[in-house]
């Protein structure tokens, strides 16, 4: 195996060695595995944790909480494994969702009837335009400007709140109207409609980035922005695309979000939900340097960290040192990540396996190289 | 921006220019400070301009006395932004220094071993940081990121609740204070936020370390072959910063006379916008820590103009910080475009 492989070129370098080693060094390895542990923990503190019945026409149990719980996170996790991979990060999101929240529930509170589905239309509408731009803005930033892209998502990090606060005019607007709750905590064919819309966006994107070039493209421009840029790729055009997404798909969990209470608290809506999704991003195996992402990483990511806030619970501990644990994940995690653990372990397999090739470099890889390039 | 940057290298320029173009940039250094002081005075004259006893002493020396943690935070943050990382576990380490104390305090322990220890636990998570950022290579953002968990989720578990502080000595070193000059009121806390700064600046600028925290910001790969200690100062910085987080935590609670898991909650941002707005280069490399310690100021002057206001409300605050921060970011890429 060689010491120093580009990250895209080596999922297929761990590939080749076939056999039982191949699924342990699969990049869904780690993750999938700590999402059965923690299933079979819960599983074992409530041997019921896994039965799904149905109640009042829909599925019902702790597996479908996890899915309809996820939804939102699952949203935000999508733009930012998409921004994280073409070496960003978009601390913006949670700010975006409580904006979005804020001027949908606005709005239909406004309406003179709350519970008409044109109100909702026009409402969810907005949100996501509102939510499309703010993404376009941070691109914008980032792409033309040139800012640093956790500098230029701090400003509506920072502002975005108070613009929240702004249009609910600091109160915690509730409303009542059926159809918008349809969104949040609503059911069709038995599964919640938030992990269907969720589901479903996740799918196309992945869809959309695996089975054409747009994927290669997101990594190239997170390898290296300037040597794509000189071989054609649009890197501001895509770079400033990402943004946007991310925008528009946490628009779209701040609407989920706030249908599933209705409604919008501008101060606690999506309140570290950034974090949770580069934590679930960082899980899945996309790395944090950019030029290497994985949605299904991503995907298992996220459903790690909605069953670990449940396992919690389910546990009999407060929620509130849910942090902790987290704490512990990301630590572990990352350590397992590292570029010196990977060199360790490189080094144990290369020991053990006679037949793999003969290293041709004396020195350790070097990390550091992917920073130089800016 | 590659080729832009060349093509401008590489095209003559005129006679004449050069040598405006280098008194220019012997000044750019200071540049962004100049900014952040003519914000300051900008605030002051506009504050002054709209509300009676605006421009006091009174306003100004409770400008420190209310920002003595924040200080103490970004001073630290300027550190680890030098060197071209971040520290996003500041606010959770300054809630847990703040519990821990409250909590030792009340279990008895008596103070004058609490208040060491809680600067301590600060160092201690600061050294972890600083070891997961140097000795395993990962990134600053999320191995602080890692520590903001860690650091939140024991508040927690050491106390969900508020702890109120009463401890004699406790109370009386936070309620010291001194009237310099019979008008200008300082609180113990603000003379420790001085002390901090004052070290620190001696530290950035007169010794060995110092000129190592800007060489490492400048270019990691030539301030290793130059031969300076980059690891050794890399860490150095991360526990710096969980030093001084740790010391805000102390000075949060002798502010709040108590402890509160849910303290700091965002108050990264704030520092991390302070040495922004104080001229800070993110990228590493440019700044100084008396340029956030004007950063600081300037939030906290912000602050105040709300507070006369009366009709503004809070949320405020926010905005008018976030349209600063955009202004002084855009203006930091011009001049790196100028640079350049």
């Amino acid at each position: 195996m060689p010491t120093s492989p580009t990250p895209a070129a080596a999922g297929h370098a761990h590939g080749e060695s076939g056999g039982l080693g191949a699924v342990a060094r699969h990049h869904l390895f780690w993750p999938v595995l700590a999402l059965v542990a923690l299933l079979a923990v819960n599983t074992a503190v409530r041997p019921g944790f896994l039965s799904v019945s149905i109640l009042d026409d829909h599925l019902f149990g702790s597996p479908i909480d996890i899915l309809r719980n996820c939804a939102p996170l699952m949203l935000v996790a999508l733009g930012m494994s998409l921004v994280i991979a073409t070496r960003g990060i978009d601390l913006s999101v949670g700010a975006v969702v409580a904006i979005s929240g804020a001027v949908a529930l606005t709005f239909i509170a406004g309406a003179p009837d709350p519970a008409s589905p044109t109100t909702v239309f026009l409402a969810i509408g907005m949100a996501l335009v509102l939510g499309l731009v703010l993404g376009v803005w941070n691109g914008f930033l980032v792409s033309v400007l040139g800012i640093q892209p956790i500098i230029a998502t701090l400003i509506l990090m920072t502002a975005g709140r108070g613009v929240a606060m702004l249009i609910t005019e600091g109160q915690i607007t509730t409303v009542t109207s059926a159809p918008f709750k349809t969104l949040g905590a609503g059911y069709w064919l038995g599964l919640p409609v938030a992990t269907l819309v969720a589901f479903g966006v996740f799918g196309l994107v992945a869809l959309l980035v695996r089975r054409t070039a747009l994927g290669m493209l997101v990594e190239s421009v997170g390898i290296n922005p300037s040597a794509s840029r000189l071989a054609g790729v649009r890197a501001r055009t895509i770079v400033w695309t990402v943004f946007a997404l991310s925008g528009l798909f946490s628009g779209l969990a701040g609407l989920i979000l706030s249908s599933n209470v209705m409604a919008a608290d501008a101060n606690n809506a999506g309140l570290f939900i950034e974090l949770d999704a580069i934590l679930a991003v960082v899980i899945g195996g996309t790395s944090l340097a950019g030029g290497k992402f994985s949605l299904s990483g991503t995907f298992v990511g996220v459903l790690i960290i909605a069953t670990l806030s449940l396992t919690v619970t389910n546990v009999g501990i407060s929620p509130l040192v849910t942090p902790l644990f987290k704490a512990l994940v990301v630590a572990a995690v990352t350590l397992l990540q590292s570029p010196v653990m990977r060199r360790k372990l490189a080094e144990r397999t290369r020991r053990r396996g006679r037949t793999a090739p003969v290293v041709p470099s004396d020195k350790p890889a070097d990390v550091s190289t992917d920073k130089v390039v800016a | 921006m590659t080729t832009l940057a060349s093509s401008r290298r590489g095209a003559p320029s005129p006679d004449g220019l050069p040598s405006v173009g280098r008194r220019l940039r012997l000044d750019r250094r200071y540049l962004p400070v100049v900014g952040t002081l003519v914000v300051f005075a900008l605030l002051l004259v506009v504050g002054g301009a709209r509300y009676d006893n605006f421009l006091s002493v009174g306003v100004i020396a409770n400008l420190f006395i209310n920002n003595a943690f924040l200080i103490v935070l970004a001073v630290g943050m300027t550190f680890v932004i030098l060197t071209g990382g971040i520290d996003l576990s500041v606010g959770s380490v300054l809630a847990l220094s703040g519990v821990t104390a409250a909590y030792l305090l009340r279990a008895g322990v008596p103070a004058g071993v609490v208040i060491p220890l809680v600067v301590l636990v600060g160092s201690l998570i600061g050294l972890l940081v600083g070891a997961m950022v140097h000795v395993f290579e990962v990134q600053p953002f999320i191995a602080t990121l890692a520590a903001m968990f860690f650091a939140r989720g024991l508040c927690f578990l050491i106390a969900p609740e508020s702890i109120p502080i009463d401890d004699e000595t406790f109370v009386a070193l936070a309620s010291w204070d001194t009237w310099a000059g019979g008008q200008w009121r300082l609180t113990s806390s603000v003379m420790i936020a001085l002390a901090v700064v004052a070290v620190a600046f001696y530290l950035l600028h007169y010794t060995q370390f110092g000129r190592t925290v800007y060489a490492i910001g400048g270019g990691e790969q030539s301030a290793r072959l130059m031969g300076l200690p980059v690891a050794r100062t890399k860490v150095l910085v991360y526990v710096i910063s969980g030093t001084c987080a740790g010391l805000g935590g102390l000075l949060f609670a002798m502010f709040s006379r108590s402890g509160y898991s849910l303290t700091g909650v965002g108050m990264e941002l704030d520092a991390i916008a302070a040495v922004v707005i104080g001229g800070t280069l993110l990228t590493g490399g440019t700044g100084f820590v008396l340029g956030s310690v004007l950063g600081v100021l300037v939030l906290g002057l912000i602050q105040t103009i709300v507070t006369f206001e009366g009709t503004l409300s809070s949320w405020w605050t926010k905005i008018v910080i976030g349209a600063l921060l955009l202004v002084f970011v855009v203006l930091q890429r011009l001049l790196a475009l100028r640079r350049s």
